[in-house]
C-alpha cells in the first residue's frame, strides 16, 4: 500500500470515502514518510499520534456515514500557526519549547473538517526569509538536485520551506503556508507544487504569529490545483477574532472549478520582463502565455508602472510592522528571557539578543529606524503612498483584464548558502511576488516547467479581490496543458 | 540617507536588542546597504496620494460591550518563563 502516498488529497478523501483503503493506512504511510525523510529537516516536530487519531475518527465517522471535508487526510502544518499543546515556534530560538493553550483559527478549522497533523513544519525565522536558511533548526533540504550530477543541496524556498520541501517529498499530501510577501508562492515554484495566497483577509490571522499584519496571509501548498481548492475552503472563513477578517461567504471554490477560460483576458505585465534573470524565466513564462492562448483566453499586454518599486516599499512597510509586531518578545509572558545585570531593561536587551537571529534583528532595526522621530515621513509615509499607488495599478489594470500571468520567481532554486550572505540579494527573489501582497490580491503559483538543469519553474496567476476562483481555474487551465509531472528521485 | 555606528547603537537601544562592538561594526554596512537601495522610494511623485491604510475594504466591526473571555490565569501564566503567586515576575523595577 506503499503508494497511497502518492495519492492527492483528493484522491484520499475519496478513497476513504468509498472503502478502497482506510484512512489509518494513509496516516501510517505518511508517518513513515515523515520518519524516512528526516534528513531534509522539513518537520520541526512530528506528531503521529494527532495523524492516527484523525484517522481512526475518520474511519469511524465512516461506518456512522459521518465523514467531513477532509476526512482521512493528514497534513503538515508550517510552525507559525498556534496549536494547543504542541510546540509552536516560528522558527526561532525565541520560542524555543512554547505549547500554546489554544489552537489557531485556521488549524482549528482544518482539524474540525477531519484533516489530521503529521508535525510542525521548518521555516524561515518568523517568516523573515527566502530559503529557509534563517529557521533557528537550521535550513530545509529541497528534495530536488540538479540533474549535472552535483549534489549541492538545493534551498526549497521560504519561508514556507518545510511545507514545500515536505509535499514534493510526498511526506505529507498538503500543508499551510503563509505568505508576507511572497512566502507560498516562491517556495512552491522552486519544488515544483502548486500554492495560493487568497485575498487578504479569507483565511483568519488569529493564532497565526504575527510577522507583517497588513500583508500576512495564509493559504494552502498541495500537488495540484484542485487540492489547493479543497484546502483554501477548509481554512478560508470569518472570524471575529481577526478584525481584518473579510465578513463574506466561503466560496465553493472545488465544486466550481473549471479550465474553461474561453474568452478570459489575461494581461501580461511588461514590466515584468527586467534584465538580467536567467532566459529560461523567459521561456517557460512564454510557453505558459500560449498555453492561456491555447485555452482560449485572450492575451492583453499591460503596464504597471510602479512595479519596480514594490520591493523597497515592501522592505520598508514589512519591517516596520516587524519591528511593532514583535516588540511583544520581551522574555516577560512567554518565551525566552536572557539574563543580565542591568535591571528590567537589561533583561529586555539580553533576550531580544538572544533569542532572535540575525536576520529578524536586522529587520527589527531597519524598521524601528523607518517609523524613528525624523525619518517617518520620508520612509514609512512615503512607502505607504507608493503602496497606494502599487494598488491603484493593479485596479486600473483590472479594469481591462480578468487575470494577470507573470513568472513567480526571477530562478529556479538556489543553493544553500548561495546567496545567505547578502541580504538584498536574497531580497531580490521576492520581486515578482511582492506586488500581489502590498495590493492584498489572491495570487497563486504553478509548476510550468523544468529549466536546463532539471529544476522546477513555476508561473504565478494574479486575480481580482475576492476572485480566487478565477485564480485557480486558470491555474487549473495552465496545470492541464503544462502537464507537469516531473518529481525528485528520492535520495534521501 | 547613511547610519553611522552611533546611530546604529541608538537604533537597537529604541529597538532594546543588546549589540556587541562586533555587532554594531557588521550591522552599519549592512543596515546602508539596505537603507541605501530602499532611498530610491524619494523619486515617486506622490503628490496628492493618500497613504494606504487598508489593502481591502473593510469597516471596523463594533461588538457588544460584554465580557466574553477570562478567567483563564493559569493558561495565561502557563508559557511565562517565570511566574511567582499568579503574576508574571520580572526583575526588580523600584528600588
Amino acid at each position: 500500500m506503499s503508494n497511497l502516498t502518492d495519492l492527492s488529497i483528493a484522491a484520499i478523501r475519496d478513497g476513504v470515502r468509498d472503502g478502497s483503503f482506510t484512512a489509518r493506512e494513509v496516516a501510517e504511510g505518511f508517518i513513515a514518510n515523515v520518519e524516512k525523510g528526516r534528513s531534509l529537516n522539513a518537520y520541526v516536530v512530528e506528531t503521529p499520534e494527532h495523524a492516527l487519531a484523525a484517522a481512526d475518527a475518520a474511519d469511524q465517522a465512516r461506518t456512522s456515514d459521518d465523514l467531513k471535508p477532509l476526512s482521512g487526510v493528514p497534513i503538515g502544518m508550517k510552525d507559525l500557526f498556534a496549536t494547543k499543546g504542541v510546540q509552536t515556534t516560528a522558527g526561532s530560538n525565541m520560542l524555543g519549547g512554547f505549547k500554546p493553550v489554544y489552537e489557531s483559527t485556521v488549524s482549528r478549522k482544518l482539524w474540525d473538517a477531519g484533516a489530521g497533523m503529521l508535525g510542525k513544519l521548518n521555516m524561515d525565522e518568523f517568516a523573515m526569509g527566502s530559503s529557509n536558511e534563517t529557521s533557528a533548526y537550521g535550513p530545509v533540504i529541497s528534495p530536488w538536485r540538479r540533474n549535472d550530477g552535483g549534489n549541492a543541496p538545493l534551498a526549497p524556498g521560504g519561508s514556507s520551506g518545510g511545507s514545500a520541501s515536505a509535499v514534493a517529498a510526498r511526506l505529507c499530501p498538503g500543508a499551510t503556508g503563509t505568505d508576507t510577501g511572497g512566502s507560498i508562492r516562491q517556495p512552491a515554484a522552486f519544488v515544483g507544487i502548486s500554492g495560493i495566497k487568497p485575498t487578504y483577509g479569507r483565511c483568519s490571522r488569529w493564532g497565526v504569529v504575527a510577522f507583517a499584519s497588513s500583508l500576512d496571509q495564509a493559504g494552502p501548498m498541495a500537488r495540484d490545483v484542485r487540492d489547493c481548492a479543497i484546502m483554501l475552503e477548509a481554512m478560508s472563513g470569518f472570524d471575529p477574532k481577526d478584525s481584518t477578517s473579510l465578513d463574506m461567504p466561503v466560496p465553493n471554490w472545488e465544486a466550481a472549478l473549471s479550465s474553461d477560460i474561453r474568452g478570459k483576458r489575461i494581461g501580461i505585465p511588461r514590466e515584468y520582463r527586467i534584465d538580467g534573470i536567467p532566459e529560461e524565466i523567459g521561456r517557460v513564462w512564454d510557453e505558459g502565455i500560449e498555453r492561456m492562448r491555447d485555452a482560449g483566453a485572450e492575451i492583453v499586454e499591460v503596464s504597471l508602472p510602479h512595479t519596480k518599486y514594490a520591493l523597497p516599499t515592501y522592505y520598508i512597510i514589512a519591517p516596520a510592522e516587524a519591528s511593532s509586531n514583535l516588540a511583544r518578545y520581551d522574555g516577560v509572558r512567554y518565551g525566552l528571557r536572557g539574563t543580565s545585570d542591568g535591571g528590567i531593561d537589561g533583561m529586555y536587551q539580553a533576550t531580544r539578543h538572544d533569542g532572535f537571529g540575525s536576520e529578524v534583528k536586522r529587520r527589527i532595526m531597519i524598521g524601528t529606524y523607518v517609523l524613528s522621530a525624523g525619518f517617518y515621513d520620508a520612509y514609512f509615509n512615503q512607502a505607504q503612498k507608493v503602496r497606494a499607488l502599487i494598488a491603484r495599478d493593479f485596479e486600473r489594470v483590472f479594469n481591462e483584464v480578468d487575470l494577470i500571468l507573470t513568472p513567480t520567481a526571477p530562478s529556479a532554486a538556489f543553493a544553500l548558502g548561495d546567496k545567505s550572505s547578502d541580504p538584498l540579494a536574497m531580497y531580490l527573489n521576492d520581486v515578482f511576488a511582492v506586488p500581489a501582497s502590498l495590493a492584498g490580491l489572491p495570487a497563486m503559483s504553478v509548476p510550468a516547467g523544468l529549466d536546463g538543469q532539471g529544476l522546477p519553474l513555476g508561473l504565478q496567476l494574479i486575480g481580482r479581490p475576492f476572485d480566487e476562483q478565477g485564480v485557480l481555474n486558470a491555474g487549473l487551465a495552465l496545470e492541464e496543458r503544462s502537464g507537469f509531472t516531473h518529481r525528485p528521485k528520492a535520495w534521501w | 540617507m547613511s547610519v553611522d555606528a552611533a546611530t546604529v547603537r541608538h537604533i537597537a537601544k529604541l529597538a532594546r536588542i543588546a549589540v556587541s562592538d562586533e555587532e554594531v561594526a557588521a550591522l552599519e554596512p549592512e543596515l546602508n546597504n539596505i537603507l541605501g537601495w530602499i532611498e530610491q522610494l524619494q523619486e515617486v511623485d506622490v503628490t496628492g496620494v493618500q497613504p494606504m491604510t487598508a489593502v481591502i475594504p473593510n469597516t471596523l466591526r463594533m461588538r457588544q460591550d460584554v465580557v466574553n473571555d477570562g478567567g483563564i490565569r493559569d493558561d495565561v501564566l502557563a508559557n511565562a518563563p517565570v511566574a511567582e503567586h499568579g503574576f508574571f515576575a520580572v526583575p526588580k523595577v523600584i528600588e
